[in-house]
């Protein structure tokens, strides 16, 4: 038997958990908030699976070549093969588990359309089809809990890993939120499913954990980074000052129209405005695909829309998202749950009123690169060490944490299944790596040298005592975030964030940390948080300033062509203190030749 | 303008808690309770102008489907993060869930309730993850009612309205009850619905709630919850005539518990 860590409890580190305990090894779990809690409860529209029974046709492969187009032919290839024909077994997995997926009137499973596909392929529960998925999996975490396979460290933060002389991750090192203990775990392997990096972007979709501090971190420790300038952003969020809430993909998958008044200025009320009045944008420029564009070309043109025509409403980067036309019992049915957030949040009843949305940081693309192992019919070898592992051997990255599955631009619902299948693939892997691992264990004195690192660094956070204030840089970072480096990019605006970002880092050595407390100061914990986002920030932008054309989220109005000579490559972020350095990484295209990526 | 909250706060786990007044700046009508607390870390000082530690709390999601959040607004136990300052009475006065083990200020220690699900085996009795086709076919309406149960985010704010619940006394309390009652319903739980009940049967179970609904008036999913009580409190004295009949004593778990 051997031992593993899984650092994070959502969709992804849950179903290694699972994976790995069902095949009778032993997994400890760290997380920072009780699994149950996690980010992946967000998830509303659903998840993708080209099972076809809907009489469309559908298949495994369209659902690759959907993925791969939607991405602009920025993933490797093989990866997605693999996940897109699992993904009709993880549907039923989660149907065997007793997640409520919406029914057709026979009592089969329905499916609904999502962006960048013209099928009816994506399965979902009601309105929260990830907190449904997630709850599916954390039950059964329970049980293997109670059987004693799995054993569960939540409350605790992961701070970096332990490697050995031969630079092999032997462990985890992490802090105790309550006592603020610093403590190394050996294991065999250690597998990072921490999510996505969404707090270095102002009022982003994520949750309030998901800074990707430990990725950075792991980065920082000689872990490569792949295409960090990836971030999407969704078209359709909805005002809030702490937080812009989602309003799911899946408004449009129902027939939500989105349109801006066609007159500049125009206050009057959306209702008063009449049909001839209102531009329905995406249905006139994209006739084929109309409002399920993918998000990267839906934010495109209501920045256009609203910014370069001046036509958003009340004057800001705000569009309408309109259900009114929809009769109120269907969208009970279908809508009802973020229906109700709309209302909850923003007082107006959507099903009255069109609603107000505007385009919010919602995605990571980029993370953790990690490898894998082709055959030579294009799928992958399943029982590789290599799968889903990252430069240092022994260290596995799965879920939004890595970058492997979306290339330039994730299609809607494809993340749920990426984190499912990421989390299917590494349980092997990690197993056939500690199968041939070589050499003994590891001295004690790499893990005592770790954990006195960390020991130190907490403890000299808690003595500084400057004029900035954490919470307020974290804010400047996230609006630099936000203006220089969203949808629109241009090298002086990038120029501006990089020198931005590099002067946080500065700023930073100067904060306060506010809270003075030995128990549950959270703050201490986010003052460290803080500086790795500054880190990942440097990487991101600096990958946006790289790469000199427009592919998928990436839009650069002075390249407007995509450049696959040049281009067609992973964006590799390698960490050194002083600036990070970038290469560029050819990918395995050898399945499905990139074309022009047409949606009208 | 401006909000004036006042806050119980508590240093540690074992310290006496007291009361300290704060005032942030009031920013829009959308401004939500975890926005108010943001603002003390920006400007940790309290309403007399001194130097303190910022307040610390739990959450996550921010969108009310997490469970992180809750704690008792203006006597209300509710997600702090769906509660919206422009129809909250001020000072909005904040404490954590009471029924619960304080952590630090508003952080309380719910692992009573995942514990809780553990006991009444809240999980399908599956052969294993790998493949084996799809489920059994079941109504939309069927998906639909086990939908409803299945949104508990374990918050806590039931437990904290319950009357019957707390540290003194050893019912299990509604929410795992409720969960209880949705996997005996449910594919292949209804497999182990004797296990769960004899677990329920125990003392803790459902024979101690006394109906008062407060509740299914607390759960901010609006889950009939005494409607689900009330099913198994039907099926557990099914169970004991079952049980009775056949001389035997109510079946307990195999395996750990
Ligand atoms: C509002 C919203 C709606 C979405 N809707 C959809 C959808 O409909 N379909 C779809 O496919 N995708 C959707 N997505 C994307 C999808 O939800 C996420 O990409 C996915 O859930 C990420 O899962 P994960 O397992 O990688 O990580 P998460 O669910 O983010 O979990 C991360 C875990 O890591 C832990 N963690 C983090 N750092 C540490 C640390 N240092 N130490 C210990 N633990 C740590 C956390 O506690 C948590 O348990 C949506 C995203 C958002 C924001
Ligand atoms: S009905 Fe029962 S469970 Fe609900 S509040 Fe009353 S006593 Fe508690
Ligand atoms: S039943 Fe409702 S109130 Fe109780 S824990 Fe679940 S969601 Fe919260
Ligand atoms: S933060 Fe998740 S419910 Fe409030």
């Amino acid at each position: 038997m051997s031992k593993f860590i899984v650092v994070g409890g959502g969709l992804a580190g849950l179903m290694a958990s699972i994976r790995l305990a069902e095949a009778g090894q032993e997994v400890q779990l760290f997380s920072i908030v009780p699994v149950k809690r996690s980010h992946s409860v967000c998830a509303q529209g659903g998840i993708n699976a080209a099972a076809n029974i809907k009489g469309e046709n559908d298949s495994p492969d369209i659902h690759t070549y959907d993925t791969i187009k939607g991405g602009d032919f920025l993933a490797e290839q093989p990866p997605v093969k693999e996940m897109c024909y699992a993904a009709p077994s993880i549907i039923y997995m989660f149907d065997r588990m007793g997640v409520p997926f919406s029914r057709t009137p026979e009592g089969n499973l329905d499916f609904r359309r999502f962006g960048g596909t013209l099928h009816h392929r994506t399965a979902f529960a009601g309105a929260t089809t990830g907190q449904q998925l997630l709850y599916a999996l954390d039950e059964q975490t329970r049980r293997w809990e109670a059987e004693g396979r799995v054993k569960k460290f939540e409350g605790w933060e992961a701070l970096s890993v332990v490697r050995d002389d031969s630079g092999a991750c032997r462990g985890l090192c992490a802090v105790e939120l309550t006592s603020l203990r610093v403590q190394t775990f050996p294991a065999d392997a250690v597998i990072l499913a921490s999510g996505g990096p969404g707090q270095i972007y102002r009022q982003s979709t994520h949750s309030m954990v998901n800074t990707g501090s430990i990725i950075s971190s792991v980065f920082q420790q000689g872990a490569l980074y792949g295409n960090p300038e990836m971030i999407q952003i969704h078209p359709t969020a909805i005002p809030g000052n702490d937080k812009l809430r989602l309003m799911s993909e899946s408004a449009r998958g129902e027939g939500g129209r989105v349109w801006v008044p066609k007159r500049r200025g125009d206050g009057r009320p959306p209702r008063e405005i009449p049909e001839s009045e209102r531009w329905y944008f995406l249905e006139e420029k994209y006739p084929r695909f109309k409002n399920l564009v993918p998000r990267d070309v839906a934010s495109r043109e209501i920045f256009h829309a609203a910014v370069d025509l001046g036509l958003g409403v009340d004057g800001g980067m705000v569009a309408y998202l309109d259900l009114t036309h929809i009769d109120k019992a269907t969208l009970n049915r279908k809508l009802g749950g973020i229906l109700e957030i709309y209302e909850k949040f923003t007082g107006e009843d959507p099903r009255e009123v069109p609603m107000k949305v505007f385009p919010a940081m919602h995605y990571s693309m980029g993370g953790l690169w990690v490898d894998y192992e082709a055959k030579a019919d294009g799928f992958l070898n399943r029982q590789s060490p290599r799968n889903q592992s990252t430069n240092i051997p022994g260290l596995y990255a799965i879920g939004e944490c890595d970058y492997q599955y979306h290339g330039a631009n994730r299609l809607g619902a494809n993340s749920l299944l990426s984190c499912v299948f990421s989390g299917q693939l590494v349980a092997p892997a990690v197993q056939s790596y500690a199968k041939n691992r070589k050499g003994g264990d590891a001295s004690s004195a790499v893990f005592e040298s770790e954990r006195k690192r960390w020991e130190e660094r907490l403890d000299s956070i808690g003595r500084m005592d400057g004029p900035e204030n954490p919470f307020a840089l974290h804010r400047e970072l996230g609006e630099v975030m936000v203006k220089e480096v969203g949808i629109v990019r241009e090298n002086a605006a990038l120029g501006r964030a990089l020198a931005k970002v590099m002067e946080l880092r500065k700023r930073w050595s100067k904060v306060a940390c506010v809270d003075s407390s030995g128990w549950y100061n959270h703050p201490k914990l986010f003052v460290n948080q803080l500086h790795n986002m500054l880190v990942t920030a440097e990487a991101i932008v600096r990958g946006a300033i790289e790469r000199d054309e427009s592919r998928g989220a990436h839009y650069k109005p002075a390249y407007p062509e995509r450049d696959d000579e040049r281009y067609m490559k992973t964006t590799i972020a390698e960490y050194d203190p002083g600036e990070i350095k970038l290469s560029f990484r050819p990918i395995d295209a050898s399945l499905y030749k990139p074309v022009a990526r047409h949606y009208d | 303008m401006s909000i004036e909250l006042r806050i119980l706060r508590q240093d540690t786990a074992d310290s006496a808690p007291y009361w300290e007044e704060f005032k942030v700046p009031e920013s829009g009508r959308n401004m939500n309770v975890i926005a108010c607390l943001m603002e003390i870390q920006l400007r940790p000082v309290n309403k007399a102008g001194k130097k303190v530690n910022p307040v610390v709390w739990e959450s996550n999601c921010l969108e009310e489907v997490c469970g992180a959040c809750s704690m008792v607004i203006n006597g209300r136990p509710r997600q702090a993060c769906s509660a919206l300052v422009g129809h909250l009475a001020r000072p909005i006065v904040l404490r954590p869930l009471s029924k619960f083990k304080v952590v630090r200020d508003l952080v309380v220690d719910r692992s009573p309730m995942f514990q809780a699900l553990s006991k009444v085996r809240a999980w399908m009795p599956m052969d294993g993850t790998y493949d084996l086709g799809p489920g059994p076919k079941i109504s939309a309406a069927q998906a639909e009612r086990i939908y409803t149960f299945a949104r508990c985010m374990t918050c806590g704010c039931c437990m904290e309205a319950c009357p019957q619940y707390g540290p003194a006394s050893d019912f299990i309390g509604p929410a795992p009850l409720a969960q209880a009652n949705l996997f005996n319903q449910h594919g292949s739980g209804a497999l182990n619905k004797e296990e769960r009940l004899a677990q329920v049967m125990d003392r803790g179970g459902v024979a101690d709630c006394g109906k008062a609904q407060n509740c299914a008036k607390a759960c901010p999913k609006e889950i009939p919850l005494t409607e689900a009580i009330a099913e198994l409190s039907l099926e557990t004295t099914k169970q004991m005539f079952k049980d009775l009949l056949a001389k035997g004593t109510p079946q307990s778990f195999g395996g750990p518990a």
